[in-house]
C-alpha cells in the first residue's frame, strides 16, 4: 500500500496548504458584503486590510495569518478503505513536510522542552477518527489559531435553566471574547452529550456549510436567534464596534444526561481555515 | 486624521496622535511577545541592557513566520498577536525602554494606558490576521536576537519597515482607549439582551 500512503501524505500537505492560504469563497464574499454595509471608517479600514490580505495569500499560496495554528485533522475512514494503522504516521509526516514547505509556523510546544519546531508533539497533530461506510477516506485539515482558541468557553448549565440558560451562556461567552479573537467571528455551539463531547460538537459546528441552517427546525431557529443576538452585541471588526460581530453561527446538539446540560462555545476568527478532500481506494483524490 | 510616522518618533509627534487616527510606520519595528518582554525586563532588573534599543521605536506583538533564503531572512507572514497577554508587563516595559508605539491586536488595559500617557507612547491596532499585508510593509530583517533560545515566534526580530499599517490608534496619550470604550458598550448591550431572552 506504499502508493496509497504517499497519496494520502501528499493530499494532507496540499490540504494544509489550502487551509492556511485560501479562505473559502463564501466567507470572502461575506466579508466583501460586510465592507459594503459598514459605515464607520475604522471598520472599513480593517475590512479592507483583511480583504487585501486574503488576496495576497491566494496569489502567493502563503499563509493568510502568521498563526497557522495547532494542526488538526478530521478523518472519516470508509470501513473498506485499505489504510488504517499507518494513518497517524502519514499525517505526522505530512505535518512535518507542510511546516517546512508552505511554511507553517511551528506551534507545538512541549510542556517541558518548549517548542518542538515542527508542529509535531505529544498527541499533535490532533487526529479525530470516524468510521463510516464505504471504501473512501475523507480528510479534513482544520488548523486552529491560538488567539481565537483562547476565547473558547465551556459550561455545565443547571438543567432547570433550560434553553434560556444556554442562550445566556452563549451571549456571555461571545461578549467575553470581545476584541480578543479577531472578530468578525464564526461561532460553533455544542449542546448536550457530555462535558467533553459538547466541545467537539462545537468545534465540528464550525465546519458546517456557510449560512445553511440545521435541518432540525428547532435547532435552526435557535441558530438564527443566537446569530442575531450576538450581532446585537456590537463587538464589530477587531472589537472596535464597527461592522459585523459574527458572520455565522451553527449549533450541533446531542442528547444529554437528565442531570446535565453541557454547553460548549468555540469561536473562530474571520480566518476560518479548513480544507477537505476525498481519496478513493485506488488513490484518486477529489478536493472538495 | 492620517499620519506617517518615522522612527525615532519624537514625543511631541506621539502626543499629537488621537484615538481613532490612522497611522503608517516607517523605520525600526522590533517584535516582542510574552517571553521577550519577560527576558528584557529581567535583564533590566539586573542592570543589564537587552541587545536592542527600543527607544523611540515601535514594539510589535508578533510571532512572525520567517524563512532563510540564500543566507538572508525573508519575512513570510507577520500579523499581530493578542496584546492583552502582555498587559502584565507593558507598563514596566514602557517605563524601562521608552518605545513610542506598541502595535498589536485586541487592545490593552489600564496599566498600559497610564504608562502611555506618562511616558509618551501610543497603541496602534493592526488588523488581526493580516499577516501578509504586515509582511509587505517589512523591507528587511536588520537583526535577530534570542532566536536559539526563544524560537522563531518568541524571539526579537528587528525589522526595517516602510509605511507599515494601517494602524488604528486605539490608546492615545490623552486617556482614551477605544477598545475599552467599545467593550463597555458591549457590556451594556449584553445586559439588555440577556434580560430580554425567551426560554
Ligand atoms: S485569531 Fe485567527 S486571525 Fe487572529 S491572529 Fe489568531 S489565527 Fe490569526
Amino acid at each position: 500500500m506504499g502508493g496509497l500512503d504517499k497519496v494520502l501524505e501528499d493530499t494532507a500537505v496540499e490540504l494544509l496548504r489550502r487551509a492556511a492560504s485560501e479562505l473559502r469563497r463564501e466567507y470572502v464574499e461575506a466579508l466583501y458584503k460586510a465592507m459594503e454595509k459598514c459605515e464607520g471608517s475604522i471598520g472599513r479600514a480593517q475590512l479592507d486590510a483583511i480583504l487585501r490580505n486574503i488576496e495576497l495569500a491566494r496569489k502567493s499560496s502563503e499563509p493568510i495569518c502568521q498563526d497557522t495554528g495547532i494542526i488538526g485533522f478530521i478523518v472519516r475512514v470508509g470501513e473498506e478503505f485499505p489504510v488504517r494503522a499507518s494513518l497517524r504516521d502519514i499525517l505526522v509526516r505530512a505535518t512535518r513536510r507542510a511546516t517546512e514547505e508552505i511554511p507553517l509556523r511551528p506551534n507545538a510546544v512541549d510542556l517541558f522542552k518548549g517548542n518542538t519546531g515542527d508542529n509535531v508533539g505529544l498527541g499533535v497533530p490532533i487526529i479525530n477518527l470516524e468510521l463510516v461506510e464505504g471504501d473512501e477516506l475523507e480528510l479534513t485539515a482544520f488548523p486552529k489559531g491560538g488567539g481565537s482558541s483562547n476565547v473558547a468557553a465551556h459550561s455545565m448549565i443547571t438543567p432547570g435553566l433550560g434553553l434560556k440558560g444556554v442562550k445566556r451562556f452563549v451571549i456571555e461567552s461571545v461578549a467575553r471574547a470581545g476584541s480578543l479573537g479577531c472578530p468578525p467571528y464564526f461561532i460553533g455551539v455544542g449542546i448536550g452529550g457530555t462535558e467533553d463531547h459538547c466541545m467537539l460538537l462545537a468545534k465540528k459546528a464550525l465546519l458546517k456549510p456557510f449560512q445553511v441552517r440545521n435541518p432540525d427546525p428547532n435547532i435552526a431557529a435557535l441558530e438564527e436567534e443566537l446569530l442575531q443576538r450576538v450581532n446585537e452585541l456590537g463587538i464589530g471588526v477587531m472589537g472596535l464596534g464597527e461592522g459585523p460581530t459574527a458572520l455565522d453561527l451553527h449549533v450541533e446538539a446531542a442528547a444529554r444526561h437528565p442531570a446535565t446540560m453541557p454547553v460548549g462555545v468555540i469561536m473562530s476568527c474571520w480566518a476560518l481555515r479548513h480544507a477537505t478532500a476525498k481519496v478513493t481506494r485506488e488513490g484518486r483524490v477529489h478536493l472538495l | 486624521m492620517e499620519y506617517r510616522l518615522k522612527t525615532p518618533i519624537q514625543e511631541e509627534a506621539v502626543r499629537r496622535l488621537r484615538a481613532g487616527d490612522i497611522a503608517y510606520l516607517s523605520g525600526t519595528l522590533i517584535t516582542a511577545r510574552d517571553e521577550a518582554h519577560k527576558k528584557a525586563l529581567e535583564m533590566h532588573a539586573r542592570g543589564e541592557k537587552p541587545p536592542v534599543n527600543f527607544e523611540g521605536n515601535g514594539v510589535f506583538h508578533c510571532g512572525p513566520i520567517v524563512k532563510r533564503v540564500d543566507g538572508d531572512w525573508r519575512v513570510v507572514a507577520a500579523g499581530p498577536t493578542t496584546s492583552s497577554r502582555m498587559e502584565i508587563f507593558e507598563d514596566r516595559f514602557i517605563e524601562a525602554f521608552r518605545p513610542s508605539l506598541i502595535i498589536g491586536k485586541g487592545g490593552m488595559g489600564e496599566r498600559t494606558m497610564r504608562a502611555c500617557s506618562e511616558y509618551g507612547c501610543v497603541y496602534g491596532a493592526f488588523t488581526g490576521g493580516a499577516a501578509l499585508l504586515g509582511a509587505q510593509g517589512i523591507r528587511r530583517v536588520k537583526e535577530v536576537h534570542w532566536l536559539e533560545e526563544l524560537g522563531m515566534p518568541e524571539c526579537l526580530w528587528v525589522f526595517e519597515v516602510e509605511d507599515f499599517g494601517p494602524l488604528i490608534i486605539t490608546i492615545d496619550t490623552h486617556g482614551r482607549n477605544l477598545t475599552r470604550e467599545a467593550m463597555d458598550r458591549v457590556a451594556a448591550k449584553k445586559e439588555a439582551i440577556i434580560s430580554s431572552l425567551g426560554g
